[in-house]
C-alpha cells in the first residue's frame, strides 16, 4: 500500500507529460505534414561540411 | 506594351512583419522535389522561408516584402521547375481544421484516460478474484474517478454538444442514447463507489469515448483531406486574364482582380477568361470546353464570349461584362442551384442505422429497468442492470463500422487515380446502375492529336510540324508535338488567319487553311473521315495533304465501355457536340443510346427521363455545359481537366488519360458498400449477442471492456478488406 503511495501518482504523472507533449506537438503544426517530416530526418544539409 | 503579373492579392502577412503566400504546386512526387523547392527558395534573396507540404501538395512562402515580391518567387520557381499556383485558404478550410484539431485533443485526452484508467480496473479486476481490501479497491475507484470524470466532460463535449443540439430540435441523432450512456456509466460508477461496491464502470465509459472519437476523427480527417485536394484543383485552375491599366499598357493579374467594365486583351492561343463583349479584333473561337461544341465560331466587335473558351487566330481586346452575372454562367449556376434542391436528402447509410438505433437501445434499456423492478429485484440493483445494457449497446462498433470503411475506400481510390470530392459518393457509386457520358473531354482525350496519321506522308507530316513551332495557333501546338518537331524553318512567317508561308531548298512551303493550298476536295473528304476534327492543310510546292486534328477518343475507352456493358450497366452517351462527331465516336464504341446538340437544361431533361424511369443515373462530364448534369445525377465524376465549375459540382475527380478510373471508381464503391453493410451487420449480430447477457445481469466491468474493444477491432479488421485491389 505505501509504495502505490508514490507509484500511481508517479505513473499517471507520465502520461500527463505524454499528454502535454502530444498536445504540443500538435498545436505547433507537427501533424500537418507526415509524408513530408519523414523524408527530411533523412536530409543531410544541415550538417558541417556535407 | 510591358508586361508585368501582379499577385498582391493572394499575400497575407507572416510573422515578424514578413509577407506570406500559400502556393498549390504542380509537379511534386517525392522528397527530392521538395528539398529542390526549399533550396531553390531559400537562395532567393529576401525569402526568409519556404515550406513543403508533402502531404497536400502546397508551398508556403516567406519573404521580407522590401527584398522580393510574389511575382519573382513565381518565376524563381518556374526556373526550379515547377508550376505554382497562388491561393487563398477559404474560410471553411481553416474553420475545418480548427474542429479537427479540436476532435484531435478530445481524441488525445480521452486515450491517456482510457490507458490510465484500465490500468487501475485491471488492477481491481485481478484482486477482485484474489485478495484485495475494500480500501485498496475504493482508491483506486476513486483515482479512476479523479482521472476519468474530468477526461470525459471535456473529451465527451462534441457528443453532448450534438446531442443537446438534437434534443432542443425535438429529434434523436446518435450522439443522444451516447451521452446519456457516458454520463449515466459515469454517474453509477461514482454512487458504487460510496457504496464501497465491487464494480465500477468508468473504464467503460471513457474507452466508449476513445472509440467513437477515433471514428469521428477519421471521417473528419478524410473529408478535410478530399477538401484540400479541391482547393489544390481550383488554385492550379486559377486563371489570370491581361488587363489594360491605361491606353497601352498591360498587367497579368489574377481573375480575383478584375471587375466589370475593364477591358482585357486575349492573344491568339489563349483561353478567355472572362465573359464579356468584344470591342475591338477578329478571330475564331473553339467553345468545346463549354458547350462541347468542336466546330470554331467567329468572334468580331459586338459578339459575345464566354469564360473558358479558346481564342484561336486573333488577338482580340473584350469588355468584361457583369463579373459574377455573365450570361451562360449564371444561366449554369441557376440550374447547378435547382440541382442540388432537387436532388433531395439522400439519407446516408450511418444516418439511416443511427435512426433506428436510438429509440430501440432507450427501449431495450427502459424495458429491463422495468423488468427487473417488477421481477422484484429492488431500485439500486435494477437501474445498474439497465445501464449496463445502455453501455454495452456500445456504439463503438457502429461508430467505426463506416468511416473505417471510407476511409480505406478513398486510399484505394487514390491508388486507381480517383479523388474523392464528397465523403457519401461512395455508397451512392454503389448504387448505379445507368452512365451516361459527355464526349468531348470526357470520352475523347482532353487535348488534341493528329487523327489521320496512318494516311499521311511521314516527310510531310515532319514538315508540317516544323512549320507549326512558328505559328501561335492553338491547333500548331498540338501538332508540333505529335511530330515531334524540332527546328522550326528560318524564313516562315504567320498571316494570321490564313497560315504560315516558307520557303524550303527553293519551293514554297504552307501550312494553314485548306483552301489557300488548294486542297478544299480533298478537305472535304477528310472532313467526312473524321467529323470532330479541325482541318490543317500541308503543302511543298505542287504536293500536298489535309491534316485532321482533333480530340481522340481514349485509348480504353472502348475496352472500359465493353467492361461496363459486360458488367450490366446501361450506357448513353448525352453531347453538345454536332451530330455527325457525336454518332462517329458512338459507333465507335457501340453505345446505341446517343443525343448530339444538347444545351445544359437539355441534359437535365434527359436525366429527370431516365430518372423517371426508375434508373440510377452517373454523369461523366467535364465541361460547363455538363456542370447541373453533374449536380443533378445519383452520382457524377469528372476528369481533372474539367471547367472548374464542373469539378466542383462532381463527385469525384479522375486524373490521368486512361477511362478505366471510372469503372474503378464503381468497381470500389459497390465493394466499400458491400463491406459497410457487413460491418453493420457485425455490429447487430455483436448486440444480439450482448444484450441478453446483459439483461441477464450478467455483465461485469471486465466483459464490457472486452465486448467493447472486440467488437472495434473486429470492425476495423473487416473494413481494411474494402483496400484490395478491386
Amino acid at each position: 500500500m505505501n509504495v502505490l503511495v508514490y507509484l500511481v501518482p508517479l505513473a499517471l504523472g507520465l502520461g500527463l507529460a505524454g499528454l502535454g507533449a502530444f498536445v504540443w506537438s500538435m498545436k505547433s503544426g507537427q501533424f500537418e505534414d507526415l509524408e513530408g517530416a519523414a523524408h527530411r530526418v533523412l536530409a543531410d544539409d544541415d550538417l558541417p561540411g556535407v | 506594351m510591358s508586361d508585368t503579373r501582379d499577385f498582391s492579392v493572394f499575400v497575407r502577412p507572416g510573422d515578424g512583419g514578413r509577407a506570406a503566400m500559400d502556393l498549390a504546386v504542380e509537379g511534386i512526387h517525392c522528397a527530392a522535389c521538395m528539398r529542390a523547392i526549399e533550396k531553390g527558395l531559400a537562395a532567393e534573396p529576401g525569402v526568409a522561408g519556404a515550406r513543403v507540404n508533402l502531404a497536400n501538395r502546397r508551398l508556403t512562402v516567406e519573404w521580407e516584402p522590401a527584398k522580393s515580391t510574389p511575382e519573382r518567387i513565381l518565376e524563381r520557381l518556374e526556373a526550379i521547375g515547377y508550376r505554382a499556383y497562388p491561393f487563398s485558404a477559404d474560410g471553411a478550410e481553416s474553420a475545418e481544421k480548427r474542429e479537427e484539431k479540436r476532435l484531435l485533443v478530445c481524441l488525445a485526452i480521452a486515450g491517456f484516460a482510457a490507458m490510465n484508467v484500465m490500468l487501475l480496473s485491471v488492477s481491481v479486476w485481478a484482486g477482485n478474484v484474489s485478495d484485495i481490501t475494500v480500501e485498496t479497491r475504493d482508491f483506486f475507484h476513486w483515482l479512476s474517478a479523479l482521472i476519468a470524470l474530468p477526461a470525459a466532460l471535456y473529451a465527451g463535449r462534441p457528443f453532448f454538444e450534438s446531442a443537446a443540439r438534437a434534443l432542443r430540435a425535438r429529434a434523436v441523432n446518435m450522439d443522444v442514447p451516447i451521452s446519456l450512456g457516458v454520463l449515466l456509466a459515469l454517474g453509477m460508477s461514482v454512487a458504487e463507489t460510496l457504496n464501497h461496491a465491487e464494480h465500477a464502470y468508468f473504464d467503460s465509459a471513457v474507452m466508449l469515448l476513445f472509440f467513437l472519437l477515433v471514428g469521428r476523427y477519421l471521417e473528419r480527417a478524410m473529408r478535410r483531406r478530399t477538401r484540400a485536394v479541391a482547393t489544390n484543383l481550383a488554385a492550379l485552375k486559377a486563371e489570370t486574364a491581361v488587363k489594360f491599366v491605361s491606353e497601352s499598357e498591360i498587367r497579368t493579374v489574377p481573375l480575383a482582380a478584375i471587375s466589370v467594365g475593364d477591358l482585357v486583351l486575349v492573344r491568339p492561343g489563349e483561353r478567355i477568361s472572362v465573359d464579356g463583349v468584344v470591342e475591338e479584333g477578329r478571330s475564331e473561337v473553339d467553345s468545346s470546353l463549354v458547350t462541347g461544341e468542336t466546330r470554331p465560331l467567329a468572334a468580331a466587335p459586338g459578339i459575345e464570349v464566354y469564360a473558358g473558351t479558346l481564342n484561336l487566330t486573333g488577338a482580340l481586346r473584350i469588355r468584361v461584362r457583369a463579373a459574377e452575372k455573365g450570361t451562360l454562367l449564371a444561366e449554369v449556376q441557376a440550374l447547378l442551384d435547382k440541382a442540388s434542391e432537387n436532388r433531395g436528402a439522400y439519407v446516408q447509410l450511418a444516418d439511416r442505422a443511427a435512426r433506428l438505433y436510438a429509440p430501440v437501445v432507450h427501449v431495450t434499456a427502459l424495458a429491463t429497468f422495468l423488468g427487473w423492478l417488477a421481477y422484484g429485484l429492488g431500485w439500486h440493483d435494477s437501474l445498474i442492470i439497465a445501464i449496463t445494457v445502455l453501455i454495452i449497446t456500445c456504439p463503438c462498433a457502429l461508430g467505426l463500422a463506416i468511416p473505417a470503411v471510407q476511409v480505406v475506400a478513398s486510399g484505394a481510390l487514390f491508388r486507381s487515380r480517383v479523388l474523392l470530392n464528397a465523403g457519401d459518393a461512395l455508397e451512392r457509386f454503389a448504387a448505379i446502375d445507368t452512365i451516361v457520358f459527355d464526349k468531348t473531354g470526357t470520352l475523347t482525350l482532353p487535348s488534341a492529336s493528329v487523327m489521320n496519321r496512318d494516311e499521311l506522308d511521314p516527310a510531310l507530316l515532319a514538315l508540317a510540324g516544323r512549320l507549326a513551332l512558328s505559328s501561335r495557333h492553338p491547333l500548331a501546338g498540338a501538332l508540333a508535338k505529335a511530330s515531334a518537331a524540332r527546328e522550326p524553318l528560318a524564313d516562315a512567317r504567320e498571316e494570321p488567319g490564313t497560315g504560315v508561308f516558307a520557303t524550303l531548298d527553293g519551293r514554297p512551303v504552307f501550312l494553314g487553311k485548306p483552301e489557300t493550298a488548294g486542297l478544299g476536295l480533298e478537305a472535304g473528304r477528310v472532313a467526312m473521315a473524321h467529323p470532330s476534327a479541325a482541318l490543317i492543310a500541308v503543302s511543298i510546292g505542287e504536293k500536298g495533304a489535309v491534316i485532321a486534328i482533333g480530340q481522340e477518343l481514349r485509348g480504353d475507352a472502348r475496352a472500359v465501355i465493353d467492361r461496363l456493358r459486360a458488367a450490366g450497366y446501361r450506357l448513353a452517351i448525352l453531347s453538345g457536340d454536332h451530330e455527325a462527331a457525336v454518332r462517329a465516336a458512338a459507333g465507335a464504341l457501340g453505345i446505341e443510346d446517343y443525343a448530339a446538340g444538347l444545351k445544359p437544361q437539355d441534359k437535365i431533361t434527359r436525366l429527370e427521363a431516365l430518372r423517371a424511369e426508375g434508373r440510377i443515373v452517373m454523369m461523366v462530364g467535364d465541361g460547363l455545359n455538363d456542370a447541373p448534369a453533374l449536380a443533378a445525377a445519383h452520382a457524377s465524376i469528372s476528369p481533372i481537366e474539367a471547367a472548374h465549375v464542373a469539378q466542383a459540382a462532381a463527385d469525384a475527380v479522375f486524373i490521368g488519360e486512361a477511362l478505366k478510373p471510372v469503372a474503378d471508381a464503381l468497381a470500389i464503391g459497390r465493394r466499400a458498400h458491400r463491406i459497410m453493410i457487413e460491418n453493420l451487420w457485425l455490429a447487430v449480430i455483436y448486440n444480439f449477442i450482448a444484450v441478453p447477457l446483459a439483461i441477464a445481469g450478467f455483465v461485469t466491468p471486465l466483459i464490457a471492456a472486452l465486448a467493447m474493444s472486440g467488437s472495434s477491432v473486429l470492425v476495423t479488421l473487416n473494413a481494411i478488406r474494402a483496400g484490395r485491389a478491386a
